[in-house]
């Protein structure tokens, strides 16, 4: 399993526990009164679909896929490693900056979410452009 | 990589990056209300991703690596799979479409089903032990 690999697929379990720790927070949020929970849902579905399905998937697929030419089997390591950073700051980025901006609404976490929307954006085209050339008929 | 999983890969992939950049586009208008209709996406953006990216990308991946028959046709009916290939993405685009036609979701839902159903069928048997 290629280094990136292990990174992406790491970092993914490390976001599940985060998820359904966060599940369990917001399941209790009624009984202990834990009203600055109240913006993370969104939070907490994307930490799931995006930060560990998602990030598994790339990995995997890194790994996985058909090679894309003898000398570069994973076309570009560079890209995939620009991928594991855009995805993981930009949603790091969300994570903090959305449940600022859904109770105490300003102009900085307004932007942070703007720039995290586009770093994850950047993610996913990087994502795609790297592997697109690898989704080949033998 | 046999053909019909390079369709559904590179769909998902293409599904992936509309539904991402759709994403990007509302979450950004969290952050600054550039422009509140944005969230009109939020449907597309749920499907592409749900659907278009993730169920597809599993769907095209398992058409090449289950096992394959050791006789006759080494994947099986491949015309149920091609099948079930094009009733998921109708499906898909036309539940996209709820927001001009009142019965876009349920038709698009029924050509879902079929679909995944075809597919179902399709691949039911290769679920099985190497060599069998």
């Amino acid at each position: 399993m290629p280094s990136l690999t292990r990174w992406f697929v790491k970092t993914s379990l490390l976001y599940l526990a985060s998820a359904l720790t966060l599940s369990l927070l917001l399941a209790f949020q009624p009984i202990l009164n834990l009203s600055p929970l109240s913006g993370f849902f969104p939070i907490y579905i994307h930490l799931l679909v995006f930060g560990w399905v998602t990030q598994l998937i790339f990995g995997v697929v890194f790994w996985m896929f058909p090679v894309f030419s003898k000398e570069k089997p994973r076309r570009s390591e560079s890209l995939g490693w620009w991928t594991y950073a855009l995805l993981n700051l930009g949603l790091l980025l969300r994570a903090i900056a959305e449940p600022i901006q859904s109770t105490q609404s300003n102009p900085f976490s307004g932007w942070t979410l703007v720039l995290s929307a586009l770093l994850q954006f950047l993610a996913g085209l990087a994502f795609v452009v790297n592997t697109w050339g690898r989704v080949k008929e033998r | 990589m046999p053909r019909l999983s390079v369709w559904f890969v590179r769909t998902s992939l293409i599904y992936l990056l509309v539904g991402i950049t759709f994403g990007a586009l509302i979450l950004a208008e969290k952050g600054t209300s550039y422009y509140p209709p944005i969230w009109n996406l939020f449907p597309i953006h749920i499907e592409f991703l749900l659907i278009g990216w993730l169920v597809q990308l599993a769907m095209g991946v398992a058409f090449w690596i289950l096992p394959r028959f050791s006789t006759g046709r080494p994947r099986g009916n491949e015309k149920l799979i091609w099948s079930a290939f094009l009733f998921l993405n109708f499906g898909i685009l036309l539940t996209i479409m709820q927001a001009w036609l009142s019965i876009a979701v349920m038709a698009g839902r029924l050509l879902q089903v079929v679909g995944i159903l075809l597919y179902i069928t399709g691949t039911w048997r290769r679920v099985k032990p190497h060599g069998a």
